[in-house]
């Protein structure tokens, strides 16, 4: 056995247990952590495949904020009182079987025969200065650029949704109102309360 | 050398266990949130394999539009959970329902 199907063979199987782990784990926060680990050998996976950016920007997009975001809400909500602690086990039994069929029938669609594609087509004869970072930035830019920016898009969306969904504005808050602020005259801004000049006094507050 | 299969195997695999991660979670929205990005990692798996074995960049460059939607899905989700838990004191998908209007 090859080093190469030994590395793939050895983070497949953590791969598969992190996602079991997943999936059953009682505490939510034990299963983010299963779902970091889980990410992190994809990533590791993602390696021996020659995707070096995609793998980096997993670990630092997904284990870095997506998976932190988890973390944070799952603190926040303090939902440990709350679930009781079951699972849809009645379901089980009738999952396992759709499990075991849409595993079949994926393993006889992705076959060799079916599929066509060897294992001799690996592309591991690319010179030493390729750089996959260049590669996808030369494309991202020139033949997905509309794409690109369309992701741009959706980033913006999902920012401004995630803000106006939870924002709570409450009642008793003291906020300046900035136009009135700035839109004030000389003649509302001092008010004399001295006895100088009782009469200027009186009209202006008369006039407001 | 790995066979092209064995990566679409295991993306078939995790693909598979995110589903019964969907049936079997219905009690909580934040593990049911967490296999959905199980399943776009399964799909983001088949698509660097075929980049991968196809020598074509084109397929990493939908796994990084994959990961921008699903970062953008991360977040209004977990922003739609916080707000039922606000309003429900609880995280059940049943309880979405109330939800409405």
């Amino acid at each position: 056995m090859q080093i190469s199907e030994l590395t793939f063979y050895f983070f497949s199987v953590i791969l598969i247990i992190g996602a079991t782990r997943v999936i059953t784990a009682r505490n939510p926060v034990h299963a983010v952590m299963f779902l970091v680990l889980t990410f992190f050998t994809a990533a590791c996976i993602w390696v021996t495949l020659e995707a070096e950016f995609l793998a980096i920007v997993l670990v630092l997009v997904y284990v870095g904020a997506v998976m932190v975001l988890f973390i944070f809400v799952v603190m926040m909500l303090d939902i440990n009182k709350e679930i009781e602690k079951k699972k849809y086990w009645k379901w089980l039994l009738p999952i396992l079987i759709i499990f075991g069929v849409m595993l079949l029938e994926m393993f006889l669609v992705l076959s060799e025969r079916t599929l066509g594609i060897g294992r001799d087509q690996i592309a591991s004869n690319k010179g030493l200065d390729y750089s996959n970072t260049k590669e996808l930035g030369r494309l991202i830019y020139t033949e997905y650029v509309y794409a690109f920016e369309i992701a741009a898009v959706i980033l913006l969306v999902a920012i401004v949704a995630a803000i106006a969904l939870t924002l709570r504005v409450r009642d008793n808050k003291k906020i300046v109102n900035v136009s009135d602020q700035v839109g004030v005259d000389s003649i509302n801004r001092i008010r004399l309360v001295s006895d100088l000049e009782p009469e200027t006094n009186v009209q202006n507050n008369e006039e407001k | 050398m790995v066979p092209l299969q064995n990566y679409l195997i295991l993306g078939a695999i995790l693909f598979s266990l995110s589903i019964v991660g969907i049936v079997i979670n219905r009690k909580n929205l934040i593990i049911l949130l967490m296999a959905i990005e199980l399943m776009l990692l399964a799909v983001n798996m088949n698509f660097v394999a075929f980049s991968s074995f196809l020598s074509d960049p084109s397929g990493q460059i939908f796994v990084f539009f994959v990961l921008t939607v699903a970062a953008a899905e991360a977040a209004i989700g977990l922003a739609i959970l916080v707000i039922l838990f606000r309003k429900t004191q609880s995280i059940d998908v049943d309880d979405i329902q109330t939800l409405k209007g």
